[in-house]
């Protein structure tokens, strides 16, 4: 589950100044020699015993109650695409800094990827699966159809859910404004015009 | 990930004891929970603090008191922190993203770890990470590392906007531990690397956050927070600054300055605050007080930029005192 994508602009840069090398290889040859001399504690990883303990955990997930058990290792991320199936909510970076796994968490837009899912019972959670309601899509599902909001779309379920919180919370004023407290949300296809069109026309009809 | 227990504490007394014993707390996970599944960090017990008293925020006297558990986003968005303390809250607002920051807890946020790319990397050396092993930053790719406070064994900066914050307006946190409670200047949590780079706050063990508190001054609302980065928003800063300034009679009566992005911890710049005393605030004293910023600085091969970048980011700052958030 590692995952070695480049998200600040150096990186991005250092990638296309050494040929495509990754981000990793650069920093470990520039690193050297003394990368190397790290690299018994990687293999001394304690082989720790598996974990006995599973959790019961009760879940609302758009508005469906589920009781699990679970690994207290996993993700709500992890849980709500392999456990309970909805592939909707993304796994980008798996590291907070992207906003493909974004959510509703009571309420909050969280990132789904940096919290366990064991620390949330009781709670409730809105997936991109749970917006559309008798057969119509949410205002905003339909406001990135009608703006162009998505290119390949892989970003689209965080930014909906994200610009959800962003318009609740009062911070979709203006094109400025969103562009600001839409910036949890990575999009590499660029879309960011129609993105902030379609927050903002739907924060005016909301 | 490794395996791991995790359990809910129920009390403030019940969750020291558990750390005491050797189980470690975990708030809004955001720093944690990233560095356990890349196996930097290795805790096989949690004991989830989220449920304990600790989210208020409130003011007393002058005073602006935060509880450790408040989330970022909260902070920032409260009417109190907004009217008597703005300089907190645009700090906080600079920091992560919105999701993040609705996750992330104030005391989580003053511990949070480097972001030192090597740090997070096993097969690098990194002192931090594996004391003794080494620092694969000091000859290697730098140009975020800091400039001040570094040792031959590790010269990463401390990440934490609110923390420059929090130092310049000599906020005090308190804690409680299995001896007890004790109060102390939040600037005095952060260590020096050192030859002891994985050792980076002066918590005893078992010891909990309860508290951070800003005392009220002439400063808090003739303050801002300037973060200079790779990219408008949701970065970490490569130089920042906290200026305050209290003007009375068109001179400069007191001034406070701590910056980020440049120091092993926040770094407080007493001898740049002592030239802009008695001064008028204007640009040209701004840029001669500025100049001492970078005494005894020691630059690494890919960051000798921050020379620069650091006293233009002061005057800016200084000059934004003047200005409405
Ligand atoms: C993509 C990304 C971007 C970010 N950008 C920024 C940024 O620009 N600026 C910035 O300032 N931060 C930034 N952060 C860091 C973020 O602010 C911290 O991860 C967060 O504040 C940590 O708080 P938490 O509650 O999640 O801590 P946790 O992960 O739960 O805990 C962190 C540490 O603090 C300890 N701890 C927590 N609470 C207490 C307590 N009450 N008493 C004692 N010990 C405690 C835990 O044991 C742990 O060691 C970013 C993070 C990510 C993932
Ligand atoms: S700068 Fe510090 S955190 Fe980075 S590799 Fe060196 S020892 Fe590790
Ligand atoms: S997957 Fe990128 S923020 Fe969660
Ligand atoms: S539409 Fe492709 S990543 Fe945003």
């Amino acid at each position: 589950m590692k995952s070695e994508k480049p998200f600040s602009d150096d990186a991005v840069q250092i990638e296309q100044n050494c040929g495509g090398l990754s981000r990793r290889a650069i920093l470990l040859t520039v690193g050297g020699v003394a990368a190397l001399a790290a690299a018994p504690t990687a293999q001394s990883i304690s082989e720790r015993p598996p974990t006995a303990s599973t959790g019961r955990v009760r879940l609302v997930v758009n508005g469906k109650p589920h009781e699990l058990d679970l690994d207290p290792r996993r993700s709500l991320l992890d849980v709500l695409r392999e456990t309970l199936d909805l592939t909707g909510t993304k796994k980008g970076c798996n590291q907070g800094a992207c906003g493909a796994c974004t959510v509703l968490l009571n309420d909050r837009r969280v990132v789904s990827c940096l919290t366990l899912a064991a620390m949330h019972d009781g709670a409730q959670i809105r997936t991109i699966e749970g917006l559309e309601a008798n057969g119509e899509l949410h205002p905003l599902q339909t406001a990135f159809v009608e703006h162009d909001g998505l290119q390949c779309g892989f970003c689209t379920p965080g930014q909906i859910m994200s610009g959800i919180g962003c318009i609740a919370e009062g911070h979709a004023g203006t094109p400025d404004e969103i562009r600001f407290w839409m910036s949890g949300n990575i999009c590499r296809c660029g879309a960011y015009p129609g993105i902030v069109a379609a927050v903002a026309d739907a924060a005016k009809r909301a | 990930m490794l395996p791991f227990t995790i359990e809910k504490a129920t009390s403030i007394q019940g969750a020291i004891a558990a750390a005491s014993s050797g189980r470690r707390f975990i708030a809004g996970g955001t720093t944690l929970i990233d560095l356990m599944r890349e196996e930097v960090e290795r805790p096989e017990h949690l004991v989830d603090i989220n449920t304990l008293p600790l989210s208020d925020i409130r003011i007393e006297g002058s005073d602006l008191v935060i509880g450790a558990l408040a989330r970022m986003a909260d902070v920032a968005a409260h009417p109190d922190v907004q009217r008597l303390h703005p300089l907190v809250a645009e700090s906080l607002i600079e920091g992560a993203s919105p999701q993040l920051r609705n996750m992330a807890s104030i005391g989580g946020n003053l511990l949070q770890r480097a972001r030192c790319p090597y740090f997070r990397m096993l097969d690098a050396s990194c002192n931090k990470r594996s004391p003794g092993s080494g620092c694969a930053a000091i000859n290697g790719l730098n140009a975020g590392h800091a400039i001040f406070g570094t040792s031959n064994h590790c010269v990463a900066t401390h990440p934490s906007d609110i923390a420059v914050v929090l130092v310049a307006l000599e906020a005090t946190m308190q804690v409680r531990g299995p001896r007890g409670e004790r109060s102390f200047p939040v600037e005095e949590l952060f260590r020096l690397p050192g030859d002891t780079p994985h050792l980076e706050h002066t918590l005893l063990p078992g010891e909990l956050i309860l508290t951070v508190r800003v005392p009220g001054s002439p400063y808090s609302r003739r303050a801002r927070y300037l973060k200079v980065r790779d990219r408008a928003s949701y970065e970490f800063a490569l130089v920042s600054a906290a200026a305050a300034l209290d003007v009375g009679g068109g001179v400069i009566r007191q001034a406070r300055l701590a910056v980020g992005g440049v120091g092993t911890r926040p770094w407080r710049l007493g001898a740049v605050e002592k030239a802009l005393i008695g001064k008028t605030p204007d640009r040209k004293v701004f840029e001669t007080a500025a100049r001492l910023a970078i005494e005894g600085a020691r630059p690494l091969s890919g960051n000798h930029y921050k020379l620069e970048l650091l006293p233009r980011t002061i005057v800016r700052a200084l000059e934004m005192t003047g200005e409405a958030a």
